[in-house]
């Protein structure tokens, strides 16, 4: 039969997927996946190297001229420094536990995103050029080098290094199935440090960790305009209970520093978490009086120099402690931030010791935080968990009967610190409709939203909707069964990135944060009855009402 | 009907095999997940195709319902049209399905009624690419819709929070109405 199958005509439109193996396989980077070059402004103002304009899809990306020997001097000085990195280089036996719990690798289908390949693509340098067996099968010739899994870096590899290390979201889900404890995002950690020393950065880490670095947050809004927000939240709090809250700014002796993301400002639907935080707090200082200061300094939880290299992430970090240095405060509160309690509650040792400030411990019920002994610092949901525990809060859970609520573990805070019970205790207090995604979506195994460490830009949308898919595709099974509409977390970069998401995916639901929940049921002393919940949509009972 | 008949007797093959072709559009790598990993939640591009292949197969034996035939196209086209796949392989999947029943019918199709049932099956088929070329369009559209909302929001909100925007006020400030040309030549 002459004539060609569908399938054939179909397939000599387009090439057929690659059919050589993944080292012979040359990159290409692909509009929608890859992210904008850093700015070069913006990599200066931090003293990282190799400042300069480049284009990740023209073949020269302008490097230094000696580009492999830094990056071969950097390798090994982070073998040496990093034990970590030592023994998940040599350790891996490639048995595939990782290669499909991958966000990205489940929703793009692509190899390359399998997290034992993406690792593979360091590891196959880290082979050849750092092991005495890559070392003698090299004497042999190439073939012999590739039974061995080892490959020289070229400038191919370099950009299939780029093109992939920023297609991972540092989630760590594949950690959790790794029977050896390899932690592959520790090894894009790395390997983005080594693109670092030559200048190779995007755009979307570099500009919020230089703006971070300058004014104190990523948008680089200076204090004046953040202190208008707030007064703007709190005209808006008044509208809605009558009630007018009075945060206080840089107030040196306060007891206890609050400090958030600054998408929480900025951001909606994290503006009305503030909104929340802000009510949360005149609560507590009307019943109790208690005291908290926010900060036009350190204005920024977020950490974008974690995505970057260690001494960047450690001068961010280190410029809130020096606020809650200068304003002489007991301990800090922070807000509902991923990263930055990756940073706290993994490198705080490393990047301290605070030791000005002392073993957290809430004024209102006692409770000594043993947990943030060293890092100075406690979980806004550790502390309202605390609260609603020793029956401190007033709360009508009916406010929130409108939703039907389900809960997305943020990454950082889940896998990276820990916390699963706190929020879920807090959600089931301030709602009556609490559904579960299944178990292997949620908890350790929770998906990433797909936008994590840095990728939440908007030029690689395809890349994020295909992490965001297995996420999406939970929440589409409890909205399909329980009729579920708000999907809850507990982190700003989730609470941008789930939006888009969810518009995409599952456009029937919303995005909100656990404290605006909270504040949803916090029943102010002295307030008016409530029409509506913090969105100025109608509460259950009041859709009908016209109030004016 | 015989066509029908013969199509509903084969109909677990024939999903079968049309979901082994758009399964074969992945990276070996990855066809091999996808075609193995049974829980929805751990492989949702795979049993997303392969729950929704079966439920078009049954729709199209039946007519074309447009709102049910949207249903089901839509979830894959939705996770193909972000995939790295060009507008036609994204979408070209649809025509995997006549090479499919040509195969599984390669005996009977000599027969005359057959051949002409056939001929309107195929049809339907066409018809289906259409409204899948309609969604992916949909998809792609709501990407870019995506990017410029979120560019607006970041910069003009932005702005807007920061107090450097000057909006219309609520309540319109009293003006006279505007003297009309003709008055206004009158006077002059």
């Amino acid at each position: 039969m002459s004539d060609p199958t569908p399938e054939e005509l179909l397939l000599g439109i387009d090439p057929k997927p690659p059919q050589t193996g993944w080292m012979d396989t040359p990159v290409e980077i692909k509009k929608g996946i890859y992210c904008y070059a850093s700015n070069p402004k913006s990599v200066e103002y931090v003293g990282l190297p190799y400042p300069r304009q480049w284009n990740p899809i023209e073949e020269d990306w302008n490097l230094p001229e000696n580009w492999k020997e830094i990056i071969y001097k950097g390798f090994r000085e982070r073998l040496d420094r990093f034990r970590s990195i030592k023994v998940f280089m040599d350790i891996c036996v490639r048995c595939g536990a990782c290669a499909d719990k991958c966000h990205f690798f489940i929703g793009s289908g692509d190899p390359k995103n399998m997290p034992v390949l993406r690792a593979e693509l360091l590891r196959s340098v880290y082979r050849n050029d750092f092991t005495a067996a890559g070392k003698i099968l090299g004497f042999f010739g190439k073939n012999f080098k590739k039974i061995g899994g080892a490959r020289e870096l070229t400038l191919d590899v370099l950009k299939e290094w780029w093109y992939y290390l920023f297609q991972c979201s540092e989630c760590r889900r594949c950690s959790v199935f790794c029977p050896y404890g390899i932690d592959t995002a520790e090894i894009t950690i790395m390997g983005r440090e080594l693109l670092n020393l030559i200048g190779l950065n995007i755009d979307w880490i570099a500009t919020p960790a230089a703006n971070c670095y300058r004014t104190g947050n990523h948008l680089g809004i200076q204090p004046h305009a953040y202190k208008d927000m707030l007064d703007f939240f709190a005209d808006d709090i008044e509208d809605i209970t009558g009630i007018r809250v009075d945060p206080s700014f840089n107030r040196k002796g306060a007891e206890i520093l609050f400090i958030t993301p600054s998408g929480d400002v900025f951001a909606d639907p994290g503006t009305f978490t503030c909104m929340g935080y802000m009510m949360l707090f005149h609560f507590l200082q009307e019943k109790y009086g208690f005291d908290i200061t926010w900060s036009t300094y350190a204005s920024e939880g977020g950490n974008f120099g974690f995505f970057t290299s260690h001494e960047t992430m450690k001068r961010l970090n280190t410029k809130m402690y020096a606020e809650a240095k200068r304003l002489g405060v007991k301990w800090i509160l922070g807000g509902e931030c991923g990263h930055m309690w990756r940073v706290i509650h993994q490198y705080m040792d490393t990047n301290g010791p605070p030791d000005f400030l002392e073993e957290p411990v809430s004024p209102i019920t006692g409770t000594k935080f043993e947990n943030a002994r060293s890092t100075k610092m406690v979980h806004i949901t550790e502390f309202m968990a605390d609260l609603i525990k020793h029956g401190k809060l007033d709360l009508d859970p009916t406010r929130n009967d409108h939703l039907k609520v389900t809960y997305h573990d943020s990454c950082n805070t889940s896998r990276g610190m820990g916390l699963l019970e706190e929020p879920r205790y807090i959600l089931k207090s301030v709602c009556n409709n609490f559904y579960e995604m299944p178990a292997n979506c949620i908890r350790e195994q929770t998906f990433c939203c797909g936008s994590g460490s840095g990728l939440n830009a908007g030029e690689n949308m395809e890349l994020r909707m295909q992490g965001g898919l297995p996420r999406a595709n939970a929440v589409k099974y409890v909205h399909e069964k329980h009729d579920v509409n708000m999907l809850s977390c507990i982190c700003a970069i989730d609470r941008a990135a789930l939006l888009t998401s969810m518009e995409y995916w599952v456009p029937e639901v919303d995005v909100t944060g656990l404290t605006e929940l909270v504040a949803n049921a916090l029943i102010l002393p002295g307030e008016k009855e409530r029409e509506t919940d913090l969105r100025s949509e109608p509460l259950p009972g009041m859709e009908g009402d016209d109030a004016e | 009907m015989r066509l029908n008949n013969l199509l509903s007797q084969k109909k677990a093959a024939i999903t079968k095999k049309w979901f082994a072709l758009v399964i074969k559009t992945y990276p070996s790598e990855t066809a091999k997940f996808l075609k193995s990993q049974k829980d929805p939640f751990a492989n949702p591009v795979g049993r997303t195709i392969y729950r929704e292949l079966e439920a078009l197969f049954a729709e199209l034996l039946k007519g074309i319902d447009y709102e049910t035939i949207t249903s089901s196209l839509d979830p894959i086209i939705r996770i193909r049209a972000v995939q790295n796949f060009s507008p036609s392989q994204a979408t070209g999947f649809i025509f995997f399905l006549k090479n499919v029943i040509r195969e599984s019918l390669h005996k009977e199709i000599l027969e005359e009624q057959i051949i002409n049932e056939l001929l309107l099956f195929e049809s339907k088929i066409d018809e289906l690419s259409l409204i899948a070329f309609n969604l992916y369009m949909q998809c792609r559209e709501k990407i870019y819709e995506l990017k410029a909302n979120e560019m607006k929001n970041r910069t003009f909100r932005a702005f807007e929070r920061a107090g450097l925007v000057s909006e219309i006020p609520e309540v319109e400030p009293d003006l006279k109405p505007i003297i009309n040309i003709k008055e206004a030549s009158n006077d002059s």
